[in-house]
């Protein structure tokens, strides 16, 4: 077959000269290639084998059937520190949103016109944010020592860095009519905020703390393994004593209630947007 | 001459009464719940320790010739995070297609999907390196394992609503020129979500390099073993260098995955 090309002005096929090339892949196979070095240079790092993986499955199902049946009497000491892990979630949570406000007002760039209040203010958020919750729950509890106190400020830190990041996000994305028609009538900055801002975002925050607090039951249940309150501690008692059946329960039990929070929190967060 | 007024809408005193008195129930439920004994008299103390160790950081932890310096542990975190979300891209393909709902018929198919899915998402990464530990013994390994199994829950999620995103015109056209299964996969499919993909698994990447700076507190590599073993020395001028250390490779790698997201999308 010939191959052709469509001539505009005399509205006919003609034959084309020359066949264009396909774009090069190059960039593809270069792309490739470093990715394939990558893992290699990690499996390397990371000792990883399919040997020891698949010398490694028998002790897994070993394990697996020392979980089963769980220990269905061992629910009933643990609901307490589930319990605190919710307080300590909630706790953390609110802490977290209340500072939340004023800093997001100061992170976002059409409320602070100064470039020297939101740069800081962002740079801070961020800086939190890097710290894993486990790592400064560990500090926290270096400071104040063991129980739930260091993981509640832990949380709270946690959820600072994440509503603060949603909301600013939020607040420079909003509507600036009824800024202008503040600013039009005089109203100071306050007002101005109190008027202008909140009633766009309340809704948003109210989502974003719930959405914190799912994220908070999760962290939370694990913040005892270094030692800051909550069933966390549980793990490390049983898995000491080597009762796996035990902590089948407490891994059956946090799913419950993490996926009931979760549901409830979503219907929630659903029907507020 | 008639003045109306608009009417106001009717409030919902009853509702928001209600919520006001479960909020409040609730504080008081976790406020009476927590033990405050007041704080340590040695918690200034330490406080102040850490932050001068945090502005005199140890520099000679940063590279050791003899090992186990602040280099190669952050390098060991890395290479848990890439070959961890290597292993969950790679296996959260067939939960993502399992769990759209615009791939099988049935409703109920998906929603399955989704919900084993959310499973895997709630069950904390620390406590499957624990139980990996057990398998392949303690080391980056079983790091490695625990982030690839737990991130198949969120790769899962957001690949599956990648998928159901999709303009399924290019899959009716393959499907009217009679073309098999695999080639409407791999000419229709593929294409449209592969960005998607790419993107989502920067995203988790992301993640996964603050999660494997976690998993040493339980033994599973990275940078969290010195971390938590100078915490327990209370050698603050090295916990000062090893949270540096994490902050900016942490930084590092957003901006770098960031950038790529942005040129990838």
């Amino acid at each position: 077959m010939m191959k052709t090309e469509w001539n505009q002005e005399k509205q006919t096929l003609k034959p084309l000269g020359h066949v264009p090339d396909p774009p090069s892949k190059f960039k593809h196979y270069v792309t490739a290639l470093f990715i394939i070095g990558l893992l290699f240079a990690s499996a390397y790092q990371t000792e990883a084998t399919f040997e020891e993986l698949i010398l490694g499955l028998p002790e897994m199902a070993k394990l697996m059937e020392q979980m089963l049946p769980p220990d269905w009497a061992y629910f009933e000491p643990i609901v307490e520190p589930m319990l605190e892990t919710i307080r300590m979630a909630v706790l953390g949570t609110t802490f977290g949103a209340i500072m939340a406000v004023p800093l997001s007002l100061l992170a976002a760039s059409n409320v602070v016109k100064s470039k020297i209040l939101f740069y800081p203010t962002r740079m801070f958020l961020n800086l939190i944010r890097t710290i894993p919750d486990l790592l400064k729950a560990a500090i926290f509890v270096a400071i104040f020592g063991l129980g739930a106190i260091p993981g509640i400020l832990a949380l709270t830190f946690f959820s600072l860095g994440l509503i603060s990041k949603l909301l600013y996000e939020t607040i420079e994305a909003i509507d600036k009519g009824p800024l202008e028609a503040m600013t039009a009538v005089g109203a100071n900055k306050i007002q101005w905020i109190f008027f202008g801002v909140v009633p766009q975002i309340s809704a948003h925050f109210m989502s974003y703390t719930l959405y914190t607090f799912e994220v908070n039951i999760r962290a939370a249940a694990v913040l005892g393994l270094v030692g800051a309150g909550g069933i966390g501690h549980y793990y490390e008692k049983t898995l000491g004593f080597l009762q796996y059946d035990r902590v089948a329960s407490i891994i059956i039990f946090t799913l419950v209630i993490v996926l009931i929070i979760d549901y409830t929190s979503t219907k929630i967060r659903e029907k507020l947007l | 001459m008639s003045t109306y007024s608009v009417k106001r809408p009717p409030r919902k005193i009853f509702f928001k009464l209600t919520i006001f008195v479960l909020l409040t129930l609730l504080y008081v439920w976790s406020f009476a719940g927590i033990e405050f004994n007041g704080f340590k008299e040695t918690a200034a103390i330490i406080s102040k320790a850490i932050l001068s160790g945090i502005l005199n950081p140890d520099w000679d932890y940063v590279y050791l010739p003899e090992g186990e310096d602040l280099l190669r542990g952050l390098l060991d975190t890395l290479a848990i995070a890439v070959l961890g979300t290597f292993i969950s891209a790679i296996l959260c393909v067939p939960f993502a297609f399992w769990a759209a709902n615009n791939i099988s018929k049935f409703r109920q198919i998906s929603g399955t999907g989704k919900f084993a899915l959310s499973i895997v998402r709630t069950f904390p990464e620390i406590i499957m390196a624990i139980i990996f530990i057990k398998a392949v013994g303690p080391g980056s390994f079983a790091g490695v394992l625990a982030l690839g199994l737990h991130s198949i829950g969120m790769l899962g999620k957001l690949f599956s609503e990648a998928i159901e995103n999709m303009d399924l015109g290019p899959t009716e056209a393959l499907l009217a020129t009679g073309a098999n299964r695999f080639q409407i996969l791999w000419f229709a499919v593929l294409p449209q979500v592969f960005p998607d993909f790419l993107s989502y698994t920067l995203y988790r990447f992301e993640i996964n390099v603050r999660s494997a700076t976690i998993l040493g507190v339980i033994g599973a590599g990275g940078i969290g073993t010195p971390l938590i073993f100078a915490l327990t020395s209370r050698d603050w001028n090295r916990v000062g260098i090893i949270l540096l250390g994490i902050v900016v490779m942490v930084t590092l790698i957003d901006i770098i995955s960031g950038y790529l997201r942005r040129r990838i999308v």
